[in-house]
């Protein structure tokens, strides 16, 4: 694993860093950004391509398996990402007891926006596989 | 002692500061952050209404075809590429390289000018691609 590059061997040992469980959650932020970077920009490159275009030729843009594919893989990791994010903001500005409530809506949230965000591309791309 | 806890309420942290482009920049990759999650849940809203059909995704384009919504677009854009920009810069820095107080300097005006260019680069693809339409 990565670990063994990042982390000390006794921390690897003990298997409690200063960090304690944080490597991994630092390590994760770092892997969805790279992911991100080109999903990002072919989200934003396909958006400017369609400027102007209409319904049909939108919904016969996202009916293409290439683009369920990356449009998935977009969602899963940028709500991943915003997650591991906000949850890193909520720790450093709230430090009352509202502290666990937020951190459980926010990633509630995000799970449920992916979900629901995934489920919409199924939702196209099946309709139009179905449809021809 | 009492009275020193008391009265000396020392600085805890950087942010007391005058701002400065190295302080400004890191503040500045949070607030996209939150402000782009609010761009992903237009994305999934945007996502449901395609998949509700014809009219909802119609409603859905009159809103960001709006002038609110239009502004609301603009700043995404520069939201976006300010936050893919500066995170490009902290996944180097990650590599523990650029952390010369000249090479922050440099690092940090290029995000900011190449952000400010893509994003009006983008917009005017996108509206000269709306036009041949």
């Amino acid at each position: 694993m990565v670990g063994y590059r990042f982390r000390s061997p006794l921390g690897l040992a003990m298997s409690l860093g200063s960090a304690k469980s944080g490597f991994g959650h630092w390590w994760t932020e770092r892997v969805t950004a790279v992911a991100l970077i080109p999903l990002g920009v072919w989200f934003a490159a396909s958006l400017i391509a369609h400027s102007g275009s209409n319904y049909e030729a939108f919904i016969g843009w996202m009916g293409s398996p290439i683009t369920a594919v990356l449009m998935i893989l977009l969602l899963i990791t940028l709500f991943w990402h915003i997650a591991l994010g906000l949850q890193v903001a909520i720790e450093d500005y709230v430090h009352s007891g509202t502290k666990i409530w937020l951190l459980l809506i926010t990633h509630f949230l995000c799970f449920a926006l992916a979900v629901g965000g995934i489920v919409a591309t199924l939702r196209i791309a099946i309709g139009v596989w179905t449809a021809t | 002692m009492e009275h020193l806890s008391n009265e000396h309420i020392r600085p805890l942290s950087p942010n007391i500061h005058r701002p400065q482009l190295t302080s400004v920049r890191s503040i500045v990759n949070r607030i996209t952050g939150v402000f782009l999650r609010a761009c992903a849940v237009v994305l999934v809203v945007w996502l449901i209404a395609a998949a509700s059909g014809r009219e909802a995704y119609s409603r859905f384009h009159d809103c960001i075809a709006s002038w609110p919504g239009q502004f609301f677009l603009l700043a995404s854009t520069f939201a976006f590429f300010l936050h893919l920009c500066g995170g490009i810069r902290h996944l180097v820095w990650d590599t523990v390289r650029g952390f010369e107080l000249r090479q922050i300097y440099i690092s940090g005006w290029i995000v900011v000018a190449t952000s400010v260019v893509l994003t009006l680069a983008c917009w005017l693809a996108s509206l000269l691609i709306a036009r041949q339409v």
